[in-house]
């Protein structure tokens, strides 16, 4: 895979750069294309309490999509919903359909271990297996059998930590555990790891809210490389990097997905008076 | 808005003299409460070491063991040089203990000095002619124990100051003894017999080694039963196991079975093992089935704790990548739980190894005179042969008594030591 897309990878001077503007351009909105993952009606309980009521998206392929909204609005939930992490909770109940290229994803044929190799996660805290920095990229394609020999797994390593932005920083230290990083090198670590088992789609929950403002804008350029080749979708709190960094945004509020559409439209011209207050800093 | 006034009278409140009686007495119920606790502190660690002192005090002379050291004459008459071991070795010994003494010729003069040597001084000098048979005809110096109650004289707990009749030995043993010690032939070195030889009736001759040994099984025993059981319980428990009234109810009676005296397990043993199952008595095998038992509860609660310290963010990285439960518990979870793990195991095994109660009642308080071979051979333990010694009544096995408390003490602090250690060293901090 190539990357095509400008980057604003400052240390790397012998790339042409393009600079980007804060939201990416509208033509390269692939309206076109079909919606990678639709959802329709998506209501999700924890024990008694009702958390997502009847959320419908379609999540566009090979873009950003931005999941904004004031805490507990239910964003990361739904989120959670798109890789059944949410079974992993005892007392979560989900309702609804969520199809990933027109196959339903709770579908009790399906097995969760393909949808979540299919659909990977990148945490709000970066969360690194406490082994090698190799270890924890050769983890994914190991369980899943994705590489026979051992070259197989460095040739994946290699190729997923440069995709990641990564190999440069540590290419002399792969044995290094890779709790030693720093925060947004762990977090781009994570981001390897779980490219590394080819996803087609990357759920990123609140990536950067541990992360300093130069970690946040590395993993940023990250996500926006990232965007040619796989679908990601983003929660996140802060609406400065919704608007940087996605394409399509929804706007959640009280367990209730209020507005969708593109970046541009829901923060220059909100059609709903919730989305406006929340854009204009009156709540959240 | 604060006026002057205001301040005025709120520094005022603070310097009242209630306020400072106030702010006496608080200070007075800090010191208090720092007191007591040092008070409680001082306490335990005067006690323990009263403990330690006094078990010392007893228990040091049993370290030592008085030597006696002879040229017994191996004279081709006493011995035939065709068939060592049929030898007359009784005679050998008083041969050998006449030369020292030529005056005593009568009979009961002859057993009373003989007397001064253990019992089964034949055997070992029979053992060492065997050994090399190049001494029949000559002579072979030899340092044997003496008997419990020269033990006794030569560690001064004999009084020799009270009349003839109030001792066990006479004034003429004392003197032959006394006339030993002066030509050199008395010695009381490291006792090294405590450790390497098996029990025994007479003090001087008793030793541990049956005990570490059948200790050693038996605890081998409690570890492989109760280690995989008790992981694997707590997995399911911790992991798998869905909330619900069934799951409460085994919860709920894996701590209260945790709590239960030992002596109910041993009278489990006793009902299962050896009256239904007809397993041996006394054997290391059924001693450490009781123990992991007993250890199991323990065991499984401080696994469900290990599990549960492994933070989430670690189970839903690996949930994320695609693990199934088994990879993320096998891969993730439990190597990263198990120095939790086996610190809770090593406290949980000394715990069980200075276990006396349940050994005694599936019969490990026998009288075993050889270390046990295999896990099915009769043995003691060493809190069962401390209990056995303890009820002896030679003077000897006074402080044989207390030496075992130390060895096993001893044992305890090592286990204890090293699970502080692996805490140490393996924990990881998130």
């Amino acid at each position: 895979m190539v990357n095509v897309i400008g980057s604003r990878t400052v240390n790397d001077s012998t790339k042409p750069t393009v600079s980007i503007s804060v939201a990416a351009p509208q033509d390269a909105m692939p309206a076109a294309r079909e919606p990678r993952i639709r959802t329709d009606k998506v209501n999700v309980w924890y024990g008694e309490k009702h958390a997502l009521f009847d959320v419908t998206v379609d999540i566009p392929d090979r873009a950003v999509m931005a999941f904004i909204g004031p805490s507990g609005c239910g964003k990361s939930t739904f989120l959670r919903c798109i890789n059944r992490m949410n079974d992993t909770i005892d007392s979560a109940r989900v309702e609804g359909s969520i199809t990933l290229d027109g196959k339903d994803i709770y579908d009790p044929d399906l097995d969760v271990v393909e949808l979540r190799a299919r659909v990977g996660m990148v945490f709000q805290k970066p969360n690194p297996f406490p082994k090698s920095i190799f270890e924890n990229v050769a983890y994914g394609p190991r369980i899943h059998g994705l590489a026979r020999h051992k070259t197989d797994v460095e040739a994946i390593v290699v190729s997923s930590l440069k995709k990641a932005g990564l190999f440069e920083e540590v290419k002399d230290r792969l044995d290094e555990p890779g709790t030693g990083l720093s925060g947004g090198q762990q977090q781009r670590l994570c981001i390897a790891r779980t490219i590394a088992v080819s996803p087609d789609v990357i759920l990123m929950d609140e990536p950067c809210s541990a992360l300093d403002p130069i970690a946040t804008a590395r993993v940023e350029e990250l996500i926006d490389e990232l965007r040619e080749n796989y679908t990601i979708i983003i929660v996140t709190h802060s609406m400065q990097q919704a608007a940087r960094v996605s394409q399509r945004t929804s706007f959640f509020h009280l367990g209730v997905m209020v507005e969708t559409g593109p970046t541009d439209q829901i923060f220059t011209n909100p059609k709903d008076k919730r989305t406006q207050d929340y854009i204009t800093g009156r709540f959240g | 808005m604060t006026s002057p006034s205001d301040a005025a009278i709120s520094a005022g409140i603070w310097s009242t003299p209630e306020a400072q009686a106030s702010r006496r007495r608080r200070k007075r119920g800090d010191l208090v409460l720092q007191g007591l606790g040092i008070g409680a502190i001082s306490l335990a660690v005067g006690l323990l070491g009263l403990l330690l002192v006094s078990l010392g005090y007893l228990g040091y002379r049993a370290f030592v063991q008085t030597m006696v050291t002879l040229d017994f004459p191996v004279s081709t008459e006493r011995v035939d040089a065709a068939n060592p071991a049929a030898g007359n070795y009784r005679l050998v010994i008083r041969d050998a203990l006449v030369a020292q003494f030529p005056e005593v010729t009568s009979t009961g003069d002859l057993r009373d000095l003989n007397a001064i040597l253990t019992n089964n001084a034949q055997f070992m000098v029979r053992d060492a002619v065997i050994a090399d048979p190049s001494v029949i005809g000559g002579t072979i110096r030899l340092s044997l124990p003496a008997s419990d109650q020269f033990d006794q004289l030569n560690k001064n707990n004999v009084p020799r100051d009270v009349p003839e009749t109030q001792r066990r030995i006479s004034d003429q043993q004392i003197l032959w003894f006394d006339t030993l010690a002066e030509r050199g032939a008395v010695s009381t070195p490291f006792n090294w017999g405590l450790i390497f030889n098996a029990d025994s009736r007479f003090p001087e001759l008793a030793g541990l080694a049956g005990a570490i040994v059948g200790t050693f099984y038996a605890i081998l025993v409690c570890f492989l039963i109760s280690f995989p059981v008790g992981i694997a319980a707590a997995i399911y428990l911790e992991e798998f196991a869905p909330r619900n009234r069934f799951t409460d109810i085994v919860e709920v009676n894996i701590n209260n079975l945790a709590a239960v005296p030992s002596v109910v397990f041993g009278l489990l043993g006793l009902a299962v093992f050896l009256n239904f199952f007809g397993l041996p008595r006394s054997a290391p095998l059924v001693g450490g089935m009781v123990l992991a038992l007993m250890t199991l509860p323990t065991m499984i609660i401080v696994t469900r704790a290990a599990l549960k310290a492994v933070p989430p963010s670690i189970r839903e990285a690996a949930l994320g990548m695609g693990a199934s439960k088994h990879q993320m518990i096998l891969h993730h979870v439990l190597p990263l739980s198990m120095p939790g793990i086996l610190t809770g195991t090593i406290i949980g095994l000394a715990h069980a190894l200075g276990e006396t109660a349940p050994l005694l009642l599936i019969g490990m308080n026998a009288f075993i005179t050889s270390p046990p071979g295999g896990l099915l051979d009769a043995s003691t333990t060493l809190p069962t042969q401390i209990f056995i010694w303890a009820d002896s009544p030679e003077r000897g096995f006074l402080a044989r008594t207390a030496a075992g408390i130390l060895v096993l003490l001893a044992f305890l602090v090592v286990m204890n030591a090293l699970a502080i250690f692996l805490r140490q060293r393996l924990e990881r901090r998130w």
